[in-house]
């Protein structure tokens, strides 16, 4: 989502670099273009202005350090005003006291409250342990208690189900009851969207904020909104004094800004991201991370966090073994491509590394996931000797293995051509490695 | 002279929250730079963008540089004549007399209004005595197909067709039209599922629905009309650029104008694209879509 600001910044830096030492001079060129770099990210335009003012501050205030490039200096300064700017740290959820524990969601319209809603009872279930409880408080809305209700069934998370006649307030309260009679001990509650300015319906959540009192109120915000963001958090949060935002859409390549904008305007943590369409798209929002990433400097860390989560270690380790003996067959590549599927969309992956967002050939780069399942489809439809053996399949083996798998001979050419040439690189690989030599990801796609 | 007032209603924020600010900002001044980068702070702030205030700021001093402004009063005027400029997109008229059924398409990412839009659309035809279908075209989010139900009976319309939800929405679309022309009905209203234009297969099922609707009635549909909201950044030129490269965006649907969002954005995007706003949202009800007309909407604005 960030890519085009790191590579605007980069550049900049780049045009900074060889000049010297870090003056008054080269400081403005480069505050100006990060000043157009931010306002195209959607940044708000007064938020520029002082998150400009103190990375010049700090920028001049200090001295270039020996072991730094001015450029990097000035990236630095950036990267720290961006982290601070955005909250410093990580920060969670709060569902301390008495249960069951009210979680409210409030927002625009088409800000993605209703999947969002969804995306965290399935987190609260998954990662929390709780037993949460689906409450739809937008009458409003067409079809929006049957959009939560299907949800809800597609996560296995029960969802209250209103009478026509109940108002939003009694939903909710009425919601309370049941979850108490029925051990439920989180309610995420979905409202209705609003515009900041439409005071009945502004006041219709003051009310329920009073008689539910709920522990988090948390603003779902669209990542593409401009200018407005400002305006839009301000007034939920002098409203409601919200708890916390909850940023969705941020799988697009917009460049979100608005993420600066709310947090320096409520002064409130994002909590969580919207990585997807997908149910279980939903991240905890890490400041470190997401200015690393402004900066171009990948994310590793979410990557790793990724990698380990969906990764049999057993498994790993056990591959691992194989590939230092170079026994890489079929079956594990098949193995590969399962776990690398639980890992989530591919693209997204890739974003993370960092660097890959400026490697030029990739730039463009479009990764089809249901080529993954093609690839499954004619693995799976080889004999398991053809999975440790692959040089035994011939031409008749092969239209076999293409009517079984509804692909075509000339894919399953390809595919075999492909592993023959992975396998050989790994050996190049595991090769270097046991000489010592460092594994350079940069030269592995150059 | 109704709609016009009702225009104004709809982007009275964006109207005021301007002039109070050009009036406070550059009335009685004499144009000088700070003036001028007031006059660009304003810009941005209303999400015109790097680009275009850019370029509206250049052709302002450049005119000031030539004496040809020399109060705000001035300033103002020629800004709004700028700004029309930019607006007005050589384009065919919405014309939908010229086919029948006459089928538009509406396309997105997700969360910008599309079902609403089509729920106020169908109701501003049946007003002209126009009767419609609509397709559910989105399969993919839960409980769309019902929403889309709920506009349309509200709306008046002779019928919703629709499949099982995660049904191919080409054949839905398809249905539609097949169902429109063997009953003689004067529009066809496809509605999409929200994508984010980032997602190739997603665009590419759109292409596919595009080209379905053609095989079934050739040269439609005759108006594949982008909904952006009002509320969206710097993005909306990627997602402008990036629907109108797959299907070729014949017009634009801006939303959500009855916030505080100014909407600034289109006025780039109609001038990089060359591609017209049909419609714009301005509020909750079915009747709050009013028909884009360029004077109006820069008059409105400043």
């Amino acid at each position: 989502m960030f890519e085009s600001l790191s590579e605007k910044l980069n550049n900049i830096f780049r045009k900074l670099k060889g000049r010297g030492k870090l003056n008054e001079e080269n400081i403005k060129d480069a505050l100006k273009e990060i000043k157009f770099a931010l306002l195209e990210a959607d940044v708000n335009y007064k938020v520029v202005k002082d998150f400009l003012e103190s990375v010049r501050e700090k920028a001049l205030g200090q001295e270039v350090m020996r072991s730094l490039t001015p450029a990097q200096q000035v990236i630095k300064i950036v990267h720290e005003e961006m982290v601070a700017l955005m909250g410093g740290k990580c920060s969670e959820i709060n569902l301390k006291g008495p249960i069951p524990v009210p979680i409210m969601l409030v927002g625009l319209q088409g800000s993605g409250k209703t999947t969002t809603c969804a995306k965290l009872a399935r987190f609260l279930k998954n990662k929390k342990h709780r037993k949460p409880y689906l409450v739809p408080a937008d009458i409003y809305r067409p079809a929006a208690i049957d959009q939560l209700k299907k949800l809800g069934d597609q996560i296995g998370v029960d969802v209250y189900l209103p009478t026509p006649n109940e108002d939003p307030l009694e939903i909710c309260e009425n919601a309370m009851k049941k979850a108490k009679m029925n051990g439920y001990d989180t309610l995420v509650i979905d409202t209705a969207g609003r515009l900041h300015i439409n005071e009945k319906m502004m006041n219709e959540l003051e009310i329920i904020k009073q008689r539910v009192r709920p522990r988090e109120i948390l603003l779902v915000a669209d990542a593409m909104t401009g200018q407005d963001a400002v305006n839009i958090a301000k007034t939920f949060n002098e409203k409601l004094d919200i708890d916390g935002v909850i940023l969705t859409k941020t799988e697009g390549d917009a460049r979100g800004g608005a993420a600066l904008s709310i947090k320096a305007v409520t002064k409130k943590p994002i909590k969580f991201i919207g990585v997807g369409e997908k149910i279980d798209a939903l991240e905890l929002f890490h400041p470190e991370r997401m200015a690393s990433r402004i900066l171009g400097m990948g994310d590793i860390l979410s990557f790793i966090e990724k990698a380990q989560e969906a990764i049999d270690k057993e498994r790993a380790k056990e591959l691992e073994k194989k590939l230092r003996r170079s026994e890489f067959t079929l079956e594990d590549f098949r193995e590969q491509l399962r776990q690398i599927r639980k890992m989530g969309p591919l693209e997204e992956i890739l974003s993370m590394i960092p660097g890959f967002g400026q490697l030029k050939q990739f730039k463009h780069l479009k990764i089809d996931e249901k080529e993954l399942i093609r690839i499954e489809a004619a693995i799976n439809s080889m004999t398991r000797q053809e999975r440790l053996h692959p040089e035994i399949i011939n031409g008749s083996r092969r239209k076999r293995i293409a009517r079984g798998s509804g692909v075509s001979v000339q894919e399953i050419n390809r595919l075999l051509k492909n592993y023959a040439q992975a396998k050989k690189m790994i050996k190049r690989l595991t090769k270097a490695g046991k000489a010592g030599r460092p594994f350079n990801i940069g030269g592995f796609f150059s | 002279m109704r709609i016009f007032t009702r225009v104004k209603e709809g982007l009275a924020k964006t109207r005021k929250a301007l002039t109070e600010q050009f009036n406070r900002l550059i009335t009685g001044k004499k144009i000088d730079d700070e003036v001028l980068e007031r006059l660009e702070e304003i810009l941005i702030m209303a999400d015109v963008g790097v680009k275009a205030t850019d370029e509206l700021i250049r052709q302002l001093s450049k005119m000031v540089g030539k004496n040809e402004i020399k109060d705000s009063e001035q300033l103002k005027e020629c800004l709004k004549q700028e700004v029309l400029k930019f607006l007005k997109v050589e384009a065919p008229p919405f014309d939908t007399s010229k086919a029948r059924p006459f089928v538009i398409m509406v396309v997105g990412v997700n969360g910008t209004g599309k079902t609403t839009a089509i729920g106020k659309m169908a109701k501003w035809f049946k007003d002209q005595g126009k009767q419609s279908i609509l397709a559910a075209a989105d399969t993919f989010r839960a409980a769309a197909i019902e929403q889309l139900e709920i506009w349309g009976k509200r709306a008046g319309v002779v019928d919703v067709i629709k499949s099982q939800p995660g049904a191919d929405p080409s054949a839905v679309a398809f249905d539609a039209v097949s169902t429109a022309k063997a009953r003689g009905i004067d529009i066809v209203i496809i509605d999409t599922a929200g994508r984010l234009h980032t997602k190739v297969n997603l665009m590419e099922e759109l292409k596919k629905t595009k080209r379905v609707i053609g095989k079934v009635m050739p040269g439609a549909p005759h108006e594949i009309l982008l909904v952006l909201d009002a509320t969206t950044g710097q993005n909306a030129i990627a997602q402008t650029k990036m629907f109108n490269e797959a299907l070729g965006v014949t017009g634009l649907i801006l939303t959500k104008l009855d916030g505080t969002a100014k909407g600034g954005i289109v006025i780039g995007i109609c001038h990089e694209f060359n591609i017209p706003i049909r419609f714009l949202g301005v509020g909750e009800k079915i009747t709050d879509l009013r028909l884009f007309d360029a004077e109006e909407f820069a008059e409105a604005l400043f």
